[in-house]
Parts: structure tokens; sequence; C-alpha cells
């Protein structure tokens, strides 16, 4: 029987790709970050992280005992804990993490069934419930015995910033958020490998732009939006955590619709809300509406005519 | 079977409003920010339930079908104006602590609910006792779930201090977020609770009032004339769903089966 006869059934295109595969390499991506953050807050940074990656991956140990399906092999809870501890603060207490750790996979995860199935990035949603829970802790950025505002609040606050501080690294935040070079490093390489791509990144960060010049209070002004930039959590959350494959839409319009949609929410959160920072909260509130983003931008069937507008 | 002591433990286990019907979310999630407050709640509902079940029943034969649902409200809103008259004489700590919500039991639909589905068709007694073991079910779901949230959003239980120095208390138990937490873990912990029963042989399926009480997916139109309490005269077997429609029983009986 010649080739041609063979009779399967779909799918036809097979990926190389892998989930372990993909998430390995995510890790890789977020160590220049987390690396820059233990070199800059110390070894406790280093402990923050590993409590974060161990509840995270002994969590969906034991819930995988449960269901008597273990999937803790796709690395993904890794990601998840790697993701919450650098959004976390380097002076929270030890629990802390555990308590994000178990709430990320436990709730957000797996009672919703699984990797492929949360609504929301489990990382972000562990990030808020803390930041909502234990709203001291989450927001003591000291470190070092010096307590400083994040740039961010500075700039909220009306003072200058140091953006070559910012950019490098030199200031306070959250462990992975503060050095705008580890992160790009890490972007870069994803991108590269093609495991994102800017459609949702480019979106998010143009619209941002274009909301702080005219909402911003100063303009054009290059530092101010500058500093804006690369303050804050935006960079993390643009690269990292809004391209996440299950919370992002899948349609091409419906991913420039959501990077556009978190540029303006981080936009009305950083400008008009009562704290500094927003995006984890853009990203999450847009997590919610993703459904709705893809069926807008649901593509017509082919032969199926042209959509009606 | 005792008849009262089947209403109240059909209230309390079997159809507990809040973990089985899910009925009066609204109260539910919004005053159980503590375990006094949940109790509070649970009882003044209860004295609600049971005083309008009894009068919607006693007058069920003077009230026209068209009106009833006017009759219901006018009934209800006559005794949460008592309610809450007397609230605010003797407690008005909690009815500040409950606020709007105390006004809102009118549109509480287990209330309504229980009028329509219960009261309306069943002898005063049975439908007081209906009432009371209803309220006495929201009341144990609301003081259950308000314990809880106090319990780990403030460390406390009824004001008292139970959990060690060193807990932190993880505000968003006692915040909008924490309610649905609370409130889904238990109904899930009830669920399984009952599916181990069940396994066991233990019967656990619902009494009902004599409907498959899943309005949403029900064809019987005309609930309002039924009489359950006449064909529990008549000899009511095990199976109530296929007595309350006789027109369609095969439908009846799927939606049996389906559950």
């Amino acid at each position: 029987m010649s080739d041609y006869m063979k009779i399967s059934s779909n799918p036809h295109v097979r990926s190389k790709a892998t989930v372990s595969g993909i998430m390995a390499a995510v890790v890789v991506a977020l160590m220049p970050a987390a690396g820059y953050g233990i070199y800059h807050f110390g070894p406790r940074a280093l402990e923050i992280i590993l409590i974060s990656i161990v509840s995270a991956v002994g969590t969906e140990f034991l819930f995988g005992l449960i269901r008597k399906k273990q999937t803790v092999g796709d690395l993904s809870a890794v990601v998840t804990g790697l993701l919450l501890a650098l959004n976390l603060p380097v002076s929270v207490p030890w629990w802390l993490p555990v308590i994000g750790g178990v709430f990320a996979i436990l709730v957000v995860k797996e009672l919703f069934g699984g990797l492929g199935q949360n609504f929301m990035n489990p990382a972000l949603a562990a990030r808020c419930f803390l930041l909502i829970s234990f709203p001291a802790l989450m927001t003591d950025f000291s470190y070092d015995g010096i307590t400083g505002p994040t740039p961010l609040a500075a700039l909220k606050a009306g003072e200058t910033v140091n953006v070559l501080d910012m950019v490098l690294g030199r200031t306070a935040g959250t462990i992975g958020e503060t050095s705008l070079i580890a992160i790009a490093v890490g972007a870069c390489f994803l991108i590269l490998l093609g495991i994102i791509d800017l459609r949702i990144p480019g979106s998010y960060i143009l619209t941002f732009l274009l909301f702080a010049a005219i909402f911003g209070g100063h303009g054009f002004d290059p530092a101010y939006l500058s500093a804006q930039l690369a303050g804050g959590g935006l960079m993390l959350g643009a690269f990292f955590m809004a391209t996440d494959y299950v919370t992002r839409p899948i349609t091409v319009g419906g991913q420039y619709l959501f990077g556009i949609f978190l540029g303006l929410m981080t936009g009305i959160f950083r400008f008009f809300g009562p704290g500094a920072e927003g995006v984890s909260y853009a990203i999450i509130l847009g997590n919610l509406l993703v459904p709705l983003m893809e069926k807008i931008t649901w593509p017509a069937a082919f032969g199926k005519g042209r959509k009606k507008p | 079977m005792n008849r009262a002591g089947e209403r109240l433990y059909n209230g309390l286990v079997k159809e507990n409003p809040t973990f089985v019907l899910m009925l009066g979310m609204c109260p539910t999630l919004a005053v159980t920010t503590s375990a006094m407050n949940g109790l509070g709640m649970g009882l003044t509902t209860l004295a609600v339930l049971a005083m309008s079940n009894l009068f919607i029943s006693a007058l069920r034969k003077i009230i026209p079908d068209r009106v009833r649902i006017p009759a219901f409200i006018v009934i209800i809103a006559s005794f949460v104006t008592v309610v809450q008259l007397l609230l605010e004489a003797y407690l008005n700590d909690l009815n500040k602590a409950l606020g709007v919500y105390i006004p809102l039991i009118v549109v509480n639909c287990i209330i309504l609910g229980r009028a329509e589905s219960f009261a309306y068709s069943n002898p005063p007694i049975a439908s007081l006792f209906d009432g009371i073991g209803m309220g006495l079910g929201f009341t144990v779901a609301l003081t259950c779930i308000g314990a809880l949230r106090e319990l780990l959003g403030a460390g406390e239980i009824f004001g008292y201090h139970v959990m060690p120095e060193s807990y932190t208390p993880i505000g968003i138990f006692v915040l909008a977020p924490g309610a649905f937490f609370v409130l889904a873990g238990l109904t899930a912990l009830q669920n399984y609770a009952k599916e181990a029963g069940a396994r066991k042989g233990k019967d656990v399926s619902k009494i009902g009032s004599g409907c498959s009480e899943d309005c949403m997916n029900c064809s019987v139109s005309g609930c309002g004339k039924r009489k359950i309490g006449d064909e529990e005269a008549a000899g009511r077997t095990s199976d109530p769903g296929k007595q309350s429609v006789p027109e369609k029983p095969e439908k009846a009986a799927d939606r049996e089966g389906s559950r």
C-alpha cells in the first residue's frame, strides 16, 4: 500500500514542542531576573524563591496523589512558584510564599482542572490574594535594613527617580522586578526560541505608554515615561505573565485586544488608583475577559463567507 | 416517619438552603463576616420564615392563585418589619451590623421559595416546621461560614481570640472574596460527606416538596395547584416526583433518573 493511502485522524501536523520543554525554557528565561534578585537582595531572596517553588510543586504533587494523576513532570508548578517568588518583596516571612504557592496551585489551578483549565494566571492570582490578605507585609520593600519607597511610589509622590538605577535594578521592589536588563535578557531568549511573540507585550507596553503620556500628567517627557516603563512589574508582567499560554487569547486579534486592555487597565490603576502599582490586577482582570475577547475576534471558518460586522 | 421531625431534618441536612438548594446567596455572602453576624442573620431569617410559612399556609385557601406572590410579599414584609423593630429595640448592635440585609429579608428567595413550593400547598403545622427546619439549616450554614471566616480572617470566633498570638490573620477572608472561598469549600465538604454516606447505602436523596425541585428544567406549569399534603394522606410512595406530575410520568421518571 502506498503512503498516500494511509488514513489517520487529526491532528496531522505535530510539533516537537512539549509542555515540559516550554516550561523549562521559561524557567531558564527567568533565571537572569531571579539571579539578579538574589545578588541584589541577598541570600534571603534565594530562600524565598526555593520555599515558593517547593510549596507550589509540593501542592501539585499532593493533589496528584489525590487525583491519582501525577502532573509534576510538566514543570508548570515550578514556573508558577518561581513567578510567585519573583513577585514578592524580599522581606516577607517564610510562610507567606507557602500560603501563596498552595493557593496558586490548589485553588487557582487544580480545583479548576489542572494545567490548561485555570482561568487566571496562578502566580498572579496568588500574588493578589496575598496582597489583599497581608497588605502590610506585601508592600514592605525594605532590604539591607533600608526602607525606601519603590521607584513607582516615589514617582506617584511626585519625586524624581534615577532611571539608570531602575534599568540596572538598583532599587527597591519585589525580588524579580527591579532589573530591566535581567528581564529583557530572559524575554529575548523566549522570543528567539519562538515561545512568546511581541503581540501581547508590544501592544500592552505601547498602549500603556500612550496612556501614560496622555494621563500621566507629564506629557511626553521621556524621563518620566521611561521611569514608568522600567518601574514596577510592568516588564515582568508583560513578557512573562500576560503571555502565559493558558490565560491569553488564542486568536491573533484577541491577543492585540488583550494587550491593549492590559495597557489601559494598568494605566488606570497606576494613575487613578490608590496604589502605585496595578500590573497584577490588570492582568488577572484581563484573564477573566479572555473568553469574550476570543469570541469577538474569532475568525470565520474557511468557506463560510465573511463574518458579519 | 414523624412529619415535623422529617421537615426539620430535611431543612437542616437533605435540603439545606445554603449548601444544597443554593438559595439566599446574597445575605450568605454579605453578612457572614463573623460568626455572630451569621447567627444573627440566620435566626432573624428563621423567625420570619417560620411565621410567614405558618400564615401563608393558613391563608392558602383564601389567597387567589393569580395574586399569590404579592400576597406572600405582604405577609413576609409584615413579619420583617416586626422583626426589624424588635431588633432595633433589643439588639441594636446586631441590627447595625446587619444593616440593609434585614429589610432585604423580604426578597430572600428562601422565604419566597418555601412559601411557593411548600407552604402554599401544605397544612399549617407542616409548613411551620418546614420553615423552622429551613431556617435552622440557614442558621447553621451561616454560622459555620461566619465562624470559619472570622477564624481565618481575624483569628477569633464569636469575638474570642482562639488562634495563637503568632497567627497573622488572612485578611481576605473577611472581605467578599473570602466568602466565596469558604462557601465553596463548605459546599464541597458537604457534598463529599453525602457521597460517602450514599456509598454506604445511607439515603440522602431530597425529600422534596412533591416535585423534582429543579424549577429551571421543569416543564410542569401551575405548581401552585399542587396538593402534596393531600397526596400524603392518600398514601405517598417513595417516589414523590412521579406522583406530583401524573400527566407526564415518563418525563418525571427521566428527571428522577438523571439526578
